[in-house]
C-alpha cells in the first residue's frame, strides 16, 4: 500500500542554485500559477498539435486517448492524491460524461462542441455533489466500497431504459471534424486529437490552479490528518465535497472527450476494469503529482500496446499470447512501486536529480 | 491579478473558436470512397483483417472463430494461394469492447492497410465502426452477427451480413412450432438487446396467442433462476431460447436443479452443441455434479441451423475442415461448430478473391461478392446481390441426439424480415473439390 502522507507537492525546493538554468527555472517558478499553468498548457497544446501533424490517423486516435485518460486521472489525482478520498468507482463519472455527450450530439446536433462539453461538466458536477454529499461521512475502505457499487451499477441504467440509452448496444454518431476552413491543413483525426488535448489541457490547468490555491492547502490538510484540519477550521464536510465535485467534472469531461474521440458511448466501455486501470495507472504514474496524471495515462495506452507487440514477436500460444498485456502491465506496475514507490513520476524526478547532480 | 485572468481569459475564447465552427453533430456528406485500388494488395500477398474477441468475457467459444479462419487461409496457402497470391490474415483482439473495436480497426485500415475486413465480430462492436469501414472503401464482409443493420445496401454499400438474421431465423422457428406443436405453451426466453428484440419481432408472426411468458436476460447476469422458475409457473411446455451458449447451458442447467422439462427451440446463435457440451460440464463442475450427462442434457433439443455441424462427420465439408483442423489449427481444444462458422467464412471469402480474378482491386472484389452464385458449405441460400446483403437467407430445423446424427426435423426455408411468407428453398450444395477457392 501506498502512503498517501510521504510527500508534499508544494513544497518548494529551496536549495540555492548555481547558474543560468537554475536561474531561469527559479524565475518560472516565481511566475504566478495563474500565468505558469496557462502557459504550460498552451507549450503542451503546440507539442501535441506538432506530434500530430507527423503520425497517422491510428496514433492520433492513441494520442486523443491519452489526452482524455490523463485529464480523468488528473481529477483522480487530485480526489484521492490531495484530498485523501480513495475512489474505486470513477469509471462512472466518465459514463456519465460520454453518454451526456453522446445524447446531445444525436438529440441536438446543432450545439457546438464546447457548449456540449460544457453542459457534459455541469451534469457530471451535479452527479459528483450528490454522491460527494452522500459518502462525505464515508472513508477509506467504506469510501471506496461506495464508489465501486456505483462503477458495477450505474452502466446498468443503459439495460434499463433501452430506447434512451441504446441497451448494451450502446449509443452511436458521427461527429463533425475540422471545419471546412481548415479541410486540407488538417485530417478529421488530427482536427479531434487537438480538440481533446485542448479540453484536457484546459481541465488540467483548472486543476492545478485550484491545487495550488488555498482550497488544495486545505485538501492537503485533510488527507494528512482530518481532525487537526478540523481543529485548524477547515470545514471538513465541504472541502471533501467540493473535491468530489472536481474530480467528476473532470471524469465526466473526459468520459465526453472520449465518446466525441470515438463517436460511441456503449456500458461495456465503462466496466469496473476501467475504474479500476485509472487508480493502477494513477499509482504507476505517481501519487501527488499532475506529471503523475501524464505518465499515467502514457502507461495506459501504450504499455499495453508494446505488451501486444511483444506478444506477437515472442509467437506464443494464443492463451498466454491474449492476456501478455494485462500481466505486462501489472509487472511493471509491481516493479515501479517497489523501486519507485511514487512511480513513474518519482522515477523520472530521482533521475533529473542524478543528472543534474552529476553536472 | 489582472493579467493572469486576462491570460487565463484568452485561452478560453480562443478554445472556444476553435469548437464553435458549426454544430458537433453535423456531418458533411462525404464523397465516395475510390475503391479502384488495390490498398493491401503485393505482387505475393492479400492482407486481410478482423477484430475479434480473443480475451474477456466474450471469448470462451467465439475465439474459435479466428482460430477457424487461420487455418482455412493456411490451408489455401500451401495450395496454391489465390491466384499466386498468399493471404496474410491479421486478427485483433478487441476485447468485444466497442470503444477497443473502434481503435483495433482504425490500425487494421491504417497501420497494417488491410484490403478488406472479414467477420468482424458483435453488434455492438461492429455497429461502431461500419461508417468507418464504409467511409474508407473498405469491403467489410460477412459481418459476424445477426443484427439487420448489416443489410442496408443503400446507407453501407460495402457492408454484407453472414449469419441468418434474428427476425428470419425466429420467423422459421415460429412457424415451426405453430405447426408442429399447435397445442404449446410457447415461453420465451431472450437476451435483453437486439437478439430479443428481432427474435421476439419474428417468433410473434406465428405464435403471438401461443406465448403464455416472455423472460428476458441480461448476459452480464448469470442467475436465470427467477427467469426459469416464472417460465415454469406459467406452464410453458415449450421454450424458445434466443440465447448465446452460455445462457442455453444455464437454462438447461436450471430447468433440471428444479425438475422441470420443457421442449427447447434454441437459435442457431445459442446452440453450438459442441461448445454446449463443455460448457454444461463445466458449470456443472463448479457447482459439484461432476457425473452430469452434459449430452443427456441436450437430448431432444430443437435447434435452428444454416451450416454444417460437426455431428455430422459424414458430410464432405466436415470432413475436409476436420482434416484442415488437425493439420494447421494451433488448438488444444477441440473443432466446434463455432470453428465451422469461421472456417465457413474464410471459405466464402476465398471464393470470392478467387473469382475477382488476378487484377484484384476493391471494386473487383465487390463485383465478384454481388455475381458470386454461392454454392458452398452452407445448407441454406446465401442472398449477397447489390439489393439484398442479408447473408444466409433460411434455416433449417435439426433435433439433437446424444449418440447419433441430428435429425433434421425440417429442410431448408427462407423468408424475408417482414410479414412475407416462409418458402421452401433448393440449395444445391458442391463438394468441396468442386468449389474453386484455392489455386493459381
Amino acid at each position: 500500500m501506498v502512503s498517501l502522507r510521504n510527500h508534499e507537492s508544494t513544497a518548494r525546493d529551496t536549495r540555492p542554485r548555481r547558474g543560468r538554468a537554475a536561474g531561469l527555472a527559479e524565475r518560472w517558478r516565481a511566475l504566478p500559477a495563474l500565468v505558469r499553468f496557462p502557459l504550460a498548457a498552451l507549450a503542451a497544446f503546440a507539442a501535441v498539435v506538432a506530434l500530430t501533424s507527423v503520425t497517422g490517423p491510428a496514433e492520433d486516435l492513441r494520442i486523443g486517448s491519452v489526452g482524455y485518460y490523463m485529464l480523468a486521472i488528473a481529477g483522480l489525482q487530485l480526489l484521492i492524491g490531495y484530498s485523501g478520498q480513495v475512489s474505486l468507482g470513477h469509471g462512472a463519472f466518465m459514463f456519465i460524461g460520454a453518454y451526456t455527450m453522446a445524447l446531445l450530439v444525436l438529440h441536438q446536433p446543432a450545439f457546438p462542441l464546447w457548449l456540449n462539453m460544457l453542459i457534459t461538466v455541469a451534469v457530471s458536477c451535479a452527479a459528483g455533489v450528490l454522491v460527494g454529499a452522500a459518502t462525505a461521512r464515508l472513508h477509506g475502505p467504506y469510501l471506496a466500497g461506495a464508489t465501486l457499487a456505483l462503477a458495477v451499477g450505474l452502466p446498468a441504467l443503459t439495460v434499463r431504459f433501452p430506447e434512451l440509452l441504446g441497451g448494451s448496444n450502446g449509443l452511436a454518431f458521427s461527429v463533425r471534424g475540422a471545419p471546412p476552413a481548415l479541410a486540407g491543413v488538417v485530417t478529421g483525426s488530427q482536427w479531434q486529437a487537438a480538440a481533446v488535448w485542448l479540453t484536457a489541457l484546459l481541465g488540467l490547468v483548472v486543476l492545478a490552479t485550484v491545487n495550488a490555491g488555498r482550497l488544495g492547502r486545505r485538501m492537503r490538510a485533510l488527507r494528512d490528518d482530518e481532525s487537526a484540519a478540523a481543529l485548524a477550521g477547515i470545514p471538513v464536510g465541504r472541502t471533501k465535497v467540493v473535491a468530489f465535485l472536481i474530480s467528476a467534472g473532470s471524469g465526466g469531461l473526459a468520459g465526453a472527450c472520449q465518446a466525441y474521440l470515438l463517436g460511441t458511448a456503449t456500458p461495456s466501455s465503462f466496466t469496473v476494469a476501467l475504474s479500476l486501470s485509472l487508480l493502477a495507472a494513477l499509482v504507476l504514474g505517481g501519487l501527488g503529482s499532475m506529471w503523475g496524471a501524464f505518465w499515467g495515462a502514457v502507461a495506459l495506452v501504450y504499455v499495453e500496446l508494446w505488451g501486444q507487440e511483444l506478444a506477437h514477436s515472442l509467437s506464443l500460444g494464443t492463451n498466454v499470447a491474449n492476456n501478455l498485456p494485462i500481466v505486462f502491465f501489472g509487472v511493471l506496475l509491481i516493479l515501479v512501486i517497489l523501486i519507485w514507490p511514487q512511480g513513474l513520476h518519482g522515477m523520472f524526478s530521482r533521475l533529473a536529480g542524478l543528472v543534474r547532480r552529476g553536472r | 491579478m489582472r493579467r493572469p485572468i486576462v491570460t487565463l481569459a484568452g485561452l478560453m475564447a480562443a478554445a472556444l473558436l476553435a469548437t464553435s465552427c458549426g454544430g458537433a453533430g453535423e456531418v458533411e456528406e462525404g464523397a465516395q470512397a475510390d475503391l479502384d485500388v488495390s490498398t493491401g494488395v503485393t505482387e505475393d500477398a492479400i492482407t486481410i483483417g478482423t477484430h475479434q474477441p480473443l480475451t474477456g468475457p466474450a471469448a470462451p467459444g467465439y475465439a474459435q472463430i479466428s482460430v477457424g479462419h487461420a487455418a482455412v487461409f493456411d490451408y489455401v496457402n500451401d495450395n496454391g494461394g489465390i491466384h499466386g497470391r498468399r493471404i496474410d490474415y491479421v486478427v485483433e483482439d478487441d476485447v468485444y469492447d466497442p470503444a477497443r473495436t473502434i481503435e483495433v480497426t482504425r490500425d487494421l485500415v491504417h497501420t497494417e492497410e488491410i484490403f478488406a475486413m472479414l467477420g468482424g465480430l458483435g453488434t455492438p462492436t461492429h455497429s461502431k465502426v461500419i461508417d468507418f469501414l464504409n467511409e474508407e472503401g473498405v469491403p467489410d464482409l460477412f459481418v459476424s452477427s445477426g443484427a439487420l443493420m448489416w443489410n442496408r445496401p443503400q446507407e453501407y454499400p460495402l457492408s454484407y451480413g453472414y449469419q441468418v438474421d434474428y427476425t428470419k431465423e425466429a420467423k422459421i422457428q415460429g412457424q415451426y412450432i405453430a405447426e408442429n406443436m399447435p397445442d404449446a405453451q410457447v415461453g420465451h426466453l431472450y437476451q435483453n438487446d437486439d437478439v430479443g428484440t428481432d427474435s421476439e419481432a419474428g417468433l410473434n408472426q406465428y405464435v403471438r396467442d401461443m406465448v403464455v411468458a416472455s423472460e428476458s436476460y441480461d448476459p452480464g447476469n448469470t442467475d436465470l433462476a427467477p427467469q426459469v422458475a416464472a417460465l415454469e409457473e406459467a406452464g410453458a411446455d415449450v421454450v424458445v431460447c434466443s440465447c448465446i451458449p452460455a445462457f442455453t447451458a444455464l437454462l438447461i442447467l436450471e430447468a433440471q436443479r428444479i425438475g422441470y422439462e420443457p421442449q427447447l427451440v434454441v437459435s442457431s446463435i445459442g446452440a453450438d452443441t459442441a461448445t454446449l457440451t463443455g460448457l454444461l460440464s463445466e458449470f456443472a463442475a463448479e457447482a459439484g455434479t461432476e457425473d452430469l450427462p452434459a449430452e443427456q442434457l441436450l437430448e431432444g433439443m430443437i435447434y435452428t441451423s444454416y451450416l454444417p455441424s460437426v455431428e455430422t462427420p459424414e458430410d464432405p465439408w466436415i470432413q475436409l475442415y476436420s482434416e484442415i483442423y488437425d493439420e494447421y489449427a494451433d488448438s488444444e481444444s477441440p473443432m466446434t461448430n463455432t470453428t465451422v462458422y469461421g472456417m465457413v467464412q474464410a471459405t466464402m471469402m476465398a471464393q470470392a478473391l478467387m473469382a475477382a480474378g488476378e487484377d484484384l482491386t476493391r471494386q473487383s472484389l465487390i463485383d465478384a461478392v454481388e455475381s458470386q452464385d454461392w454454392a458452398g458449405p452452407g445448407l441454406v441460400p446465401f442472398a449477397s446481390t447489390a439489393e439484398d446483403h442479408g447473408g444466409f437467407s433460411g434455416a433449417l430445423v435439426s433435433e439433437f441426439h446424444a449418440d447419433d446424427e441430428p435429425e433434421v426435423l425440417q429442410e431448408a426455408r427462407v423468408t424475408d424480415r417482414e410479414g412475407g411468407d416462409i418458402t421452401e428453398a433448393e440449395v444445391e450444395r458442391p463438394n468441396p473439390d468442386e468449389v474453386e477457392f484455392y489455386g493459381g
